[in-house]
């Protein structure tokens, strides 16, 4: 069955701050959503909002993900319900493996006793980190600690590929990537969508959205989606800026906390 | 205010018991000497830590233990650490005596001796007596004084120059006799050029509350090489108090691997004093606090030679309602030009009630050097937490990475991999409960 995710109202605040003014959102298995908006605008908010991070705080609405609300559940239920979120800052974990980790995130969705056996894991790792064209040693390294911002991006789309989730948010997966390693991760990006399988790419530069071609794609400002259309609305942008929308919906200062 | 020592024994008796083992004359004089001492001296300032409140009296007296000849006659409560030992270079200490003791005949035949310390003061007298009481000495402190005065049983080791042991010797030193004394003393000597590799372990089984007073000197000698590695995981009645030191001479090397797996109040000094130019030291102490442990763990470096490499890392994760002090002090002397002294002491907190505390000390009396310190005092990234569970890790199984992960940069060195494990398996017993 196609995952379906349907974000409606979700507003949440940081230390008391509202961010997120309510944010209506559909998308369908298959699906590529690109939200784009300048810095300060929310879309990191709505990215860990989702996840759960401890920091955020849902005040309203709801985020369902095959008719079940993710909210209400804790951080590694979401997880394993089958959300994944490439973090814009991943932490870095000292004397935690990449290997030892990503096993363990595996084995979370496995019964006790159903483990999946080292030398499966390793081959599946292997072979991904060809495709992202990374060094194998990176599967002995600890977790993202002295990694390069690129290593760190290409780390993110690994777990990923691991994890086979149902709903993907990459939170500006492209800063901080040359155009090869922008190219790689695209490929990776590209080389998981199905069907089964939606995408919600967050981006401030069109540049990404050249390489993963997105079917929908919304301005988020002052914390709220403000439009949304087609491809064509991302080349618009990358065209002209947004000053042209914050003109067309009269707003000053896009960012949150600033409207009148 | 300086409180009276109380003496555990009196002079007439210690005096009756050296002549009873048939001691040589010098080792009963700097006994009486050692309680004499022990009289006027005052415990050791510990950083932060009232020793005085401390169980420190519960020594009990000298009591004869039964020796075994067969490895399967050991008690149960070591019988893991001493596993397929047959072969191997091993002594045993329970209580007051050595009760097994066994060196690999090719090593015997180069000339290697590996003793209980009171037979070695009988059969290798001067040998012993060069060395003994002379990097940790009576006259520093009560309980210094009180070691030296009543030791027993203990280890003598001593590598001939030149010879390389290249499988670890091993010694396992138990406490189940409340009354029983136990204050061992580990006495290393490698000669130049030589390279040995000591590993120990310190286990109790009983209840009542009961002392370990412990010391332990390595002398290092010209290019030879020492790797010193210890266990303690003795349980929550014992106190534990073990000083040890190394003196290292030109181009030695001393590596220490302590890990700290106590249950009771433990305090550790672990010094390398680099005499030699050369001369180098890395010490690498792990420690688990649970309960309501109070430790104070110290590393010291002490510089004399020229060229001298030394680096200390201490990391301890402390639980409940323990409380750790964890002091490092690297002192440069004068004259120790292009001396390099490093030093690392992180705590991480697991409970709100744990207390950590961690001071780096450098002292410095020479322009010429290189010297480093980072300590640290946290809990568990909050942060880290959670990127852990945004991949479907559960909350407990995150946090226990964390925890684990923050030992092992320093476990995953450990060079003996039967000693990583156990060290391994310690942690997450004391961890896990
Ligand atoms: N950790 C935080 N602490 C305080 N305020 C924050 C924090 N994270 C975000 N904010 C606030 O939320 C606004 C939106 O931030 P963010 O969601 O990161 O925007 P974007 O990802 O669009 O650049 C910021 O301008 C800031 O005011
Ligand atoms: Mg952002």
């Amino acid at each position: 069955m196609a995952a379906e995710f349907i974000i409606e109202g979700l507003k949440a605040s940081i230390e008391g701050k509202e961010i997120l003014k309510g944010i209506n959102l559909q998308m369908k298995g298959g699906e590529v959503h690109a939200i784009m908006g300048p810095n300060g605008t929310g879309k990191s908010t709505l990215a860990s909002a989702l996840m759960g991070h401890p920091k955020y705080e849902v005040t309203e609405g709801t985020a369902t993900l095959e008719g079940e609300n993710l909210l209400e559940m804790a951080v590694d239920e979401r997880a394993r319900a089958g959300l994944f979120l490439a973090m814009q800052y991943p932490s870095e974990i000292s004397g935690v493996t990449n290997s030892d980790f990503l096993r363990s995130a595996i084995n979370s969705r496995r019964e006790e006793g159903s483990e999946i056996s080292l030398i499966r894991f390793i081959r599946q790792m292997e072979a991904k980190m060809k495709e992202l064209d990374m060094n194998p040693e990176f599967l002995h390294r600890y977790l993202n600690e002295g990694f390069s911002g690129g290593e760190k991006k290409r780390n993110e789309i690994l777990q990923m590929m691991m994890l086979d989730p149902k709903i993907v948010i990459l939170d500006e997966i492209d800063s901080g990537l040359d155009i090869d390693a922008l190219k790689i991760v695209a490929e990776g990006v590209n080389s998981m969508r199905s069907e089964g399988r939606g995408f919600l790419v967050i981006t401030h530069y069109q540049r990404l959205l050249n390489y993963v071609t997105p079917d929908f794609v919304h301005v988020m400002m002052q914390g709220r989606i403000v439009k949304s259309g087609g491809p064509e609305l991302a080349q618009r942008l990358e065209a002209d800026g947004y000053e042209w929308i914050k003109e067309e919906l009269g707003i000053e200062d896009e960012t949150v906390g600033q409207e009148a | 205010m300086t409180t009276q020592t109380i003496l555990p024994v009196d002079a007439e008796h210690l005096s009756e018991l050296s002549q009873r083992s048939g001691e040589p004359g010098w080792l009963k004089e700097s006994r009486l000497k050692a309680l004499e001492l022990a009289a006027s001296l005052t415990l050791p300032r510990l950083e932060k830590t009232k020793l005085d409140r401390w169980n420190l009296n519960t020594y009990g007296t000298y009591k004869a233990s039964q020796a075994f000849t067969a490895l399967n006659e050991a008690p149960a409560s070591i019988a893991a650490l001493i596993k397929d030992q047959e072969a191997g270079s091993l002594i045993i200490q329970r209580n007051s005596e050595v009760v097994y003791t066994r060196l690999a005949p090719e090593l015997a035949e180069q000339g290697v001796i590996f003793t209980d310390l009171q037979t070695a003061v009988k059969k290798h007298g001067d040998l012993v007596r060069r060395y003994l009481h002379k990097a940790v000495q009576p006259d520093e402190h009560s309980i210094a004084a009180l070691h030296a005065a009543l030791w027993s049983g203990g280890v003598f080791l001593y590598v001939p120059k030149n010879v390389i042991v290249s499988t670890p010797i091993q010694a396992v030193l138990l406490t189940d006799d409340a009354e029983a004394v136990f204050v061992p003393h580990i006495l290393i000597v490698a000669e130049a050029n030589s390279s040995v590799t000591y590993v120990d372990n310190y286990v109790s089984d009983k209840t009542e509350a009961g002392l370990h007073n412990g010391a332990v000197e390595v002398f290092v000698g010209a290019g030879a090489k020492v790797q010193f590695a210890s266990v303690h995981q003795l349980g929550e009645d014992t106190t534990d108090v073990t000083y040890r030191r190394a003196v290292v001479e030109n181009d030695g090397m001393i590596d220490w691997i302590v890990g700290e797996m106590n249950y009771g109040n433990t305090a550790s000094d672990t010094k390398s004093v680099l005499k030699g130019n050369g001369s180098s030291s890395n010490a690498k102490v792990i420690a688990v606090g649970s309960g309501a442990q109070k430790l104070n763990y110290t590393t010291q470096a002490q510089h004399f030679g020229r060229n001298t490499p030394s680096n200390m890392i201490t990391r301890a994760v402390m639980r409940d309602s323990a409380t750790s002090i964890i002091n490092g002090i690297t002192k440069i002397e004068k004259g120790a030009t292009r001396a390099d002294g490093q030093q690392t002491e992180k705590v991480l907190m697991l409970s709100p009630k744990a207390r950590g505390d961690a001071n780096p000390i450098l002292l410095i009396d020479e322009d010429d050097v290189t010297a480093g310190h980072a300590a640290s005092v946290g809990q568990v990234n909050p942060e880290q937490v959670y990127y852990l569970m945004s991949r479907g890790i559960s909350k407990h199984d995150a946090e226990t990475l964390v925890i684990y992960g923050f030992l092992a940069p320093v476990v995953s060195q450990i060079p003996l991999e039967g000693l990583r494990k156990q060290l391994q398996s310690l942690v997450e017993r004391k961890l896990g409960q």
